[in-house]
């Protein structure tokens, strides 16, 4: 991220620290990621200690202090999703997309995640792509939406 | 400051004194009742963290249990320090705590006189000792003010650590390592340097002009310096041979 976003970005929250976790939101959205250098940056320019930025930038699921790949697969292994088979189809996306949950392919195309209940235990199992909540999923389904062949019913979360 | 305003209530059936809005726990302390605690300093703010200082408080007619670090005193309350429910709530968490912390005396002691020999939960595999109780991040965010290290991450994964796990604002003053209630903090001094193992920071130490014996992290000196806006050779020489000297 360049001074100039970064301005800009502290600049519409007014350079307040009590609004860090917009500021902090707004970094992620522009880079997917939270790089360490502007993390470091905008705890001396807004006088915030970057343990405090540090605590929240790995409390919130949201942030993230690796590059994410361009789609984001979540698949939840909540309790009911796991009863309905959320094991294999993690299975059949790590083996497929060669990654472990969070981590990022090596094409930067894919960032795999799981998440514990998302609150939609009646569509289980559940899996998130790119925000989108896709239920009843099966591992072969979820490859080839990825894959762009086929759309799901899905929700927007 | 408005002016203080003392408030009177019961510790198991004893009629006490307090300022209102102090903390429970000090106070039942200082009147010398018994409450085992891990996680509160007196120099630092409460957390509520460990859960052993659980006590029974009864307020307008409601009993609930509550930690007594964190509970401010208020006027006709009646507190409960070892009612049945508490002692077994108690030796749940010293329990739990033993899972965490399996070698530490403190907490071996205080599990063993709670009628305690071993936990029933698995030993946490690389159990270091720490039981996140949060004083060292209190002590040196509040005390020290260097803001070295922060609790990271959430659930299972939840530790202590400095932020990239980079310690570069520790300036190993050593106070975590004091009040740490399960010693896994470990302070050591070789030659000229001093290493905070827990957090992976060693430093060079300052030769006192005088004498030459290493006393003090250089990192640590300058730091004081520059927030205290010190004369820049304000500490060449050591504590000891700077009162010979006045
Ligand atoms: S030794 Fe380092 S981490 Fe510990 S209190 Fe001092 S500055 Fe903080
Ligand atoms: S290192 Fe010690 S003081 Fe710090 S959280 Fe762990 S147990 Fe508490
Ligand atoms: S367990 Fe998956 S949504 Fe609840
Ligand atoms: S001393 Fe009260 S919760 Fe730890």
């Amino acid at each position: 991220m360049t001074g100039a976003q970064l301005e800009k970005i502290l600049k519409k929250h007014d350079n307040q620290s009590s609004n860090i976790l917009a500021i902090l939101q707004d970094i992620q959205a522009s880079e997917n990621y939270l790089p360490r250098k502007t993390l470091e940056e905008v705890s001396q320019r807004l006088l915030v200690p970057l343990t405090q930025i540090y605590h929240l930038a790995t409390f919130y699921r949201t942030f993230s202090l690796t590059p994410r790949g361009r789609h984001v697969v979540t698949v939840c292994t909540g309790t009911a999703c796991h009863v309905k088979g959320a094991a294999s189809i993690l299975n059949n996306l790590e083996r497929e997309l060669k990654v472990q949950p969070g981590e990022t392919t090596t094409n930067k195309e894919y960032t795999l995640e799981t998440v514990n209940c998302l609150g939609s235990c009646a569509l289980a199992p559940l899996v998130v792509i790119d925000g989108t909540y896709h239920g009843r999923m099966l591992g072969t389904t979820v490859l080839s939406m990825l894959k762009g062949e086929k759309k799901g019913a899905s929700k927007k979360s | 400051m408005s002016e203080k305003e003392l408030v009177r209530f019961q510790i198991d059936g004893l009629e006490v004194e307090a300022e209102k809005g102090q903390m429970l726990l000090p106070v039942a302390l200082e009147y010398g009742f018994e409450i085992p605690h891990l996680c509160y300093h007196e120099a630092v703010s409460p957390y509520g963290a460990c859960r052993l200082c659980l006590v029974e408080v009864t307020k307008g007619g409601r009993t609930r249990m509550t930690t007594s670090c964190n509970y401010p005193v208020d006027a006709g309350i009646e507190v409960a320090t070892a009612t049945e429910n508490v002692l077994r709530a108690r030796r749940m968490i010293l329990e739990m705590l033993l899972a965490r912390a399996p070698h530490s005396e403190t907490i071996l002691t205080m599990a063993r006189s709670a009628g305690i020999e071993e936990t029933r939960f698995p030993i946490i595999d690389d159990a270091d000792g720490c039981i996140l109780c949060g004083l060292c991040e209190r002590v040196c965010r509040e005390v020290v003010g260097a803001n070295a290290i922060t609790f990271v991450n959430r659930g299972d994964k939840r530790e202590m650590a400095p932020p990239f796990w980079d310690p570069m604002a520790c300036i190993a003053c050593g106070a975590c390592v004091y009040v740490c209630p399960t010693d896994c903090i470990k302070m050591e001094e070789q030659g000229d340097e001093r290493t905070i193992v827990r957090w992976k920071r060693t430093l060079k130490m300052q030769p006192c002009k005088s004498c030459g014996k290493p006393f003090a992290p250089q990192f640590q000196l300058n730091w004081i310096v520059d927030r205290v806006q010190l004369p820049k050779d304000f500490f060449e020489l050591c504590p000891v041979c700077r009162k010979q000297k006045k």
